[in-house]
């Protein structure tokens, strides 16, 4: 048995994010481009309400709407010491266009390539009852050592950003 | 019923119980407020002055609506939706009763917080569109202890989802049927396991709601009027109808987890359904108890600094509350199992 | 018209490459942290596709995109840190201004 993602739904998010990144990049104000990544999360997370993760789906929109994007703001805001710097001119990067161009077509040629070894969309997925069983037995050691990422990350934050001294 | 109907119907359903509450709230929070501060509160308009907020409304939506000429005006226009939406969809898990719900999500409780957690942007984008110091002070302290008191108050809801096993919110509500000893209500607040965990979740959604003794950031006498300061007409009625919502919201959450929801002791269940109002009536009765009990605290505490208020949660809450976690874990599973026999 | 596994890769490939370019072609060290998340999400939208796709029962690839999560939460927080730790020292957030090391 398989099912299939709502295709109009699906064209709508992807629409969303990618209409939001490329926005995000033109953008010469740097609160606006936050808005834009906003977007982008918040239509990454409808992808994976699509995707049966529903669970995956709120932990995104708590996690980067609701912590991230406040924590970029924050940090745009503190560093600006006039309102009109927000708004920064950049120069043109032929560069780095042509690098992330050739990488994402070299992608797209071998994602085109596997396309007749796609498998089908199996049956819905378990829910999320049994993705914390899953979680506490089976990932129970990354889980622990993801806690201790993030411990170490909070003391890191607190160091660099606490004390005037040095 | 066709199934969109059904959706459009709930939606609609929503947007008006948002209303009603929202015009509801202020006259309530006037009467309160002024009952507390021994005065009398809004009295010329209709009896009692019960048409006062019908009054305002209507001066909101035919009063000029000014952007400041220094305003960002794309977010200037998008902060106030950003407030107001996140506040729409966190009614949309709440359980009025056994079916009286818009959705009934598995995932209820994480659903509603994660809603809730959208709001401090919209609140730093206001402050910072509207081109004024105050504004952005206050936007920027509100966004400081929402996203600081976030994390106790996330904290502070697993001890219930742990004892109840779920965090779909009508099943939370039927973990706390029935009644201990005969006469003591199920539900969780008569826990005392979950006491401190009730007041970390009290301080916090206090805090999540801009409430006094914790409102720096709309703090009057210092900031005008924080992060709403330039908005006019029915932008700023969009805001205060968010910050009102929300109020519902925590509480009518509080009620879910830690006061039996819409459940009455003492009656059996098969009344719920000969009755099929009473389960609302009893769920929104609680709820505007609770919302009184959080006005009686904004009418008697003075204000708390903002070092202070950082500092309770930092450094105490949210300690506090993985202290609880673990200890619900340890006597849910360990001492519960060997006091009663049923190590397995 | 069917959406299957093809279309979300040819998706999450290109955030990544708009997040790659944004973070090779941007100064202000903010918006690069913000295209490090965006390719972060990229990736993560893979995950939960095979995930979905290939592991429906075991959620492997959610798991994955849990840590992936945890991971780039903890890379922000780190990564503000510093930029405030830089724009105290330099009062810019240009990543030019950052240049002790050059010979």
């Amino acid at each position: 048995m398989s099912e299939t993602i709502p295709a109009v739904a699906f064209y709508l998010l992807a629409f969303a994010a990618l209409g939001g990144a490329v926005s995000m990049m033109a953008t010469r104000n740097v609160v606006h481009a936050t808005v834009w990544l906003l977007e982008v999360m918040l239509a990454t997370a409808g992808i994976y309400l699509l995707l049966g993760a529903e669970f995956l789906a709120l932990v995104q929109v708590l996690v980067y709407a609701g912590a991230v994007a406040v924590l970029t703001l924050f940090t745009v805001m503190l560093t600006l010491r006039r309102r009109e710097d927000a708004v920064r001119p950049f120069p043109p990067a032929w560069g780095s266009l042509a690098l992330a161009s050739l990488f994402t077509g070299a992608v797209l040629l071998a994602i085109r390539g596997f396309c007749s070894v796609a498998p089908e969309m199996p049956a819905q997925a378990p829910g999320i009852e049994e993705f914390g069983i899953e979680m506490f037995t089976t990932w129970m050691v990354p889980f622990e050592i993801a806690s201790l990422v993030l411990l170490v990350a909070l003391i890191g934050a607190v160091w660099w950003t606490g004390g005037d001294d040095r | 019923m066709s199934p969109t109907l059904a959706v459009i119907i709930k939606l609609v359903s929503i947007i008006g119980l948002m209303l009603t509450n929202g015009v509801f709230m202020i006259y309530l929070l006037r009467k309160v407020l002024g009952h507390l501060h021994i005065r009398l509160g809004p009295m010329h308009v209709g009896p009692h002055g019960i048409l006062q907020t019908m009054n305002d409304v209507i001066k909101l939506l035919t009063k000029e609506d000014l952007t400041p000429r220094l305003a960002d005006k794309a977010l200037f226009y998008l902060a106030p939706m950003i407030v107001f939406v996140p506040s729409f969809m966190a009614y949309l898990a709440l359980p009025f009763s056994d079916t009286l719900k818009a959705t009934s999500l598995e995932t209820g409780l994480l659903f509603t917080l994660a809603a809730l957690s959208v709001v401090p942007i919209g609140i730093l984008l206001a402050g910072w569109s509207s081109g004024n110091k105050w504004g952005l002070l206050g936007g920027m302290r509100s966004a400081a202890m929402q996203i600081a008191y976030e994390v106790p108050l996330l904290l502070s809801v697993l001890p219930v989802v742990m004892l109840a096993g779920t965090t779909d919110l009508g099943r939370i509500v039927e973990a706390q049927a029935g009644v201990h000893l005969g006469f003591i209500p199920g539900w969780f607040i008569a826990n005392p396991l979950l006491w401190p965990s009730f007041v970390i979740f009290v301080i916090a959604s206090l805090i999540e709601v801009n409430q006094t003794p914790f409102d720096m950031s709309e703090a009057e006498s210092e900031l005008v009027a924080g992060f709403g300061t330039d908005y006019t007409a029915m932008k700023f009625g969009l805001i205060y109808l968010s910050e009102f919502s929300n109020t519902f919201i925590v509480s009518a959450i509080g009620v879910t987890l830690f006061f039996g929801g819409w459940l009455v002791p003492w009656i059996p269940m098969a009344w719920y359904d000969a009755v099929p109002v009473l389960a609302p009536t009893v769920f929104i009765l609680k709820t505007y108890l609770g919302i009184v009990l959080m006005w009686w605290i904004r009418g008697t505490y003075p204000r708390v600094r903002i070092d202070q208020l950082m500092d309770l949660g930092w450094k105490r809450l949210i300690p506090a509350a993985l202290v609880m976690i673990v200890l619900t874990g340890v006597v849910d599973k360990l001492i519960v199992p060997l006091v009663t026999g049923t190590v397995g | 018209m069917t959406v299957g596994l093809p279309q979300l890769l040819g998706l999450a490939a290109m955030l990544f490459g708009i997040g790659l370019y944004g973070a090779l072609s941007r100064k202000n060290a903010v918006h690069v942290m913000m295209s490090l998340e965006l390719m972060a999400n990229a990736v993560n939208i893979n995950l939960v596709a095979f995930s979905r796709f290939v592991t429906p029962e075991a959620m492997t690839g959610q798991f994955f995109a849990v840590f992936s999560m945890v991971v780039s939460a903890a890379e922000i927080g780190i990564g503000l840190a510093l930029v405030l730790a830089i724009y105290r020292r330099k009062k810019s957030v240009e990543l030019d201004a950052v240049q002790e090391l050059k010979g």
